[in-house]
């Protein structure tokens, strides 16, 4: 059992670490406070090819594994959540779904510009009045000749104002005996007529990102564009929640690390009564439980990305690390601010922003209610993985570079 | 262009230097390239993309400390060589030199040499002139500028930034040059590069192949003291103006004797 990182991954890390600490770190707080991200950073991404990391070269990407793209994720969200929020829902609900579901016509239309961050790809799932209970979504496609015409309205969706593509699901089938039967996913032209969208404004946390809202009134998809096959919808959506919860545990594993570093510094240098904080038990106490959390975050997160590189499927690894890790951050983003007293409470220090940031992902990608259930499922051998038809594809170097 | 690019391996900036035993710690911070060469690096890049060439990186450090040699490799470099020998721990900058320069001499037919300004865990800035010196060329130091380069001619003229102002230089080629962070922000590794940096074979010298012995050191470190913690008291001035706070401020710094 080799629990190390190869060469490649520390430098992976290095490289993200150093562009979100030179390119976004500075003007993290100001961009939060104005509740939008900087002009310059998803283009950097692009450019630097972060936004393609884990697709194989030959569909534009960067050819990199899975637990480069975790390793990308804890170095983007230790800075700020809204820019692993980028890649969660362009690297892993859409470039990951069009490789695992799509054509080779898809990849080759779609997925190349998507992973060349030519053009920027999100995922439409969540309503107003469905996220948890998926199967019941009431966005429509219908068929006409050789479109789908979609109207509905998709909510709580990151990069809806920026994205290009979306990768939508709706329900084609009303009359499918399951409500789960009756879904489709297609890649939509974002900039198709009849598609209105917009952010949404006063968000707890992820301010610095793009978070809205997606309205369909009759607009046209081609049939080509349908990921998977009609009533696949369910399957191709899980599949993507398996990728984006990925991105989401290695992201919230770095706000604990973020969290810690904060709070050992600060309790290092704030003495009271002529004594170093950091010298107090109960200080300690908080900073340990936030190291071991960190300790425990990361190793179930790079267990699901070397499941990931093996082609296993990791739907409970990744639901598990998804509910330690977005769990964990909160708790440790909040003994941040405790331990940082009155600052902690202010923006002066980044630890408030750690705790307004972190309650999200407790919620989106499947609230962490749904994830206990998914355990209790698999715990209680209720619940057993059956092939899909189309697999996360495994990683291989020498195909993928 | 033949380029070389000295790079070295230096304890990661944000690491907590602390005395123990009477030698430099880091704990289990990484190593990592001398963020000053990486400016170095790019400028070699910079200048064989503009006249054709080639940039090795030359590293002097222990065998299995490669980070500087794969940073440099993952950022573009064609090719790198490592001097590596135990008999080399602990040398100065004296005897730095005097290896980095056989390296250099084994190479052979090179047109230009970088260095980073300096390193960041010695912070000298000698070893460019030292070694300029040992190979009897033009030591162009804190450049930040490449203004016009002419291989066929043999010739550079670079700025150099310094405090009193920039200084305008012509030199003849081979040159040993140091490249200030005025230069321009280095690019990061791409992905590619650090696929083609993990896999990347390089010679390993040492002093053997080079075909020198042991170089003296001049210098020695038979001491090392973490600086005395100053204690630091914080004054908020109080004033009805601008001009009255900036009053009672240069009076303090006067009693001070700061000014």
């Amino acid at each position: 059992m080799d629990f190390g990182l190869s060469e490649e991954h520390h430098m992976v890390q290095r490289m993200v670490r150093d562009f979100a600490a030179k390119e976004a770190a500075p003007t993290i707080q100001k961009q939060d406070r104005l509740g939008e991200m900087a002009p310059h950073v998803i283009p950097r991404m692009a450019e630097l090819g972060i936004l393609g990391i884990s697709i194989p070269v030959k569909y534009g990407g960067q050819g990199m594994d899975y637990v480069s793209l975790g390793l990308a994720c804890e170095e983007l969200e230790a800075v700020d959540t809204s820019l692993r929020v980028v890649i969660s829902v362009h690297n892993g609900l859409s470039c990951l779904t069009l490789l695992q579901w799509g054509t080779e016509e898809q990849k080759n239309k779609f997925l190349v510009p998507l992973a060349k961050g030519e053009k920027i790809g999100c995922g439409a799932f969540t309503e107003s009045g469905a996220g948890s209970d998926f199967a019941h979504i009431q966005a429509t496609g219908k068929i006409d000749g050789s479109f789908y015409i979609l109207n509905g309205e998709k909510m709580w969706i990151s990069l809806a104002s920026v994205a290009d593509y979306g990768v939508v699901t709706v329900r084609t089938n009303p009359k499918a005996s399951q409500a789960y039967q009756g879904l489709s996913t297609f890649l939509v032209d974002l900039n198709s007529s009849g598609i209105s969208r917009g952010d949404l404004h006063g968000k707890l946390g992820v301010r610095a990102g793009s978070t809205g809202w997606i309205a369909f009134q009759d607009v046209r998809v081609p049939v080509e564009n349908m990921i998977g096959r009609e009533g696949e919808g369910f399957k191709v959506t899980m599949s993507s929640f398996d990728s984006g919860r990925y991105t989401v545990a290695a992201g919230a594993t770095g706000l604990i690390r973020a969290a810690l570093n904060a709070s050992g510094a600060y309790a290092d240098q704030r003495k009271v009564s002529g004594e170093k904080i950091s010298d107090l038990q109960l200080i300690q106490a908080k900073i340990a439980r936030m190291s071991l959390d960190y300790q425990a975050a990361r190793l179930l997160y790079l267990k699901a990305g070397w499941m990931k590189n093996k082609g296993e499927r990791n739907t409970k690894e990744t639901s598990a690390a998804k509910w330690y890790a977005t769990e964990a951050s909160f708790k440790a983003a909040s003994e941040a601010v405790q331990i940082h007293g009155a600052y902690g409470f202010s923006d002066e220090f980044p630890v408030e922003r750690y705790l307004r940031n972190s309650k999200g992902a407790m919620i989106y990608e499947g609230s962490n209610e749904i994830q206990s259930l998914i355990q209790a499922d698999y715990a209680l051998e209720r619940r057993q993985d059956k092939k899909l038809r189309k697999e996360c594809p495994p990683y291989d170097q020498d195909s993928w570079t | 262009m033949k380029i070389i690019v000295c790079v070295k391996q230096v304890p990661d900036t944000a690491a907590t230097m602390a005395v123990e035993n009477g030698n430099i710690s880091w704990g289990d911070a990484p190593l990592i390239i001398n963020p000053w060469d990486e400016f170095a690096v790019e400028a070699a890049l910079n200048l064989v993309a503009d006249q054709g060439g080639e940039v090795t990186a030359l590293c002097l450090g222990k065998e299995e400390e490669t980070e500087a040699i794969k940073h440099a490799l993952a950022m573009g470099v064609d090719a790198a060589v490592l001097v590596s020998d135990p008999a080399l721990k602990g040398s100065d900058n004296v005897a730095a030199s005097k290896v980095l320069a056989a390296a250099i001499t084994k190479i052979g037919e090179v047109d230009l040499v970088l260095f980073g300004q300096q390193s960041v865990d010695t912070d000298t800035g000698l070893l460019p002139v030292q070694v300029a010196r040992l190979l009897k060329w033009p030591s162009l130091t804190l450049v930040s500028k490449f203004e016009e380069v002419t291989p066929a001619e043999n010739s550079l003229q670079v700025v150099r930034s310094m405090e009193e102002g920039n200084q305008i230089i012509k030199s003849l080629m081979p040159a040993v040059v140091s490249v200030t962070k005025d230069y321009g922000e280095p690019r990061y590794p791409s992905f590619m590069g650090i696929r083609k940096a993990s896999k990347a074979e390089y010679p390993v010298w040492n002093l053997a192949d080079l075909g020198i012995d042991l170089p003296s050191s001049s210098i020695s470190w038979p001491e090392v003291n973490e600086p005395v913690e100053q204690e630091i008291v914080t004054e908020i001035i109080d004033g009805d103006t601008a001009e009255e706070k900036a009053k009672i401020l240069v009076e303090k710094l006067i009693a001070e004797k700061v000014l």
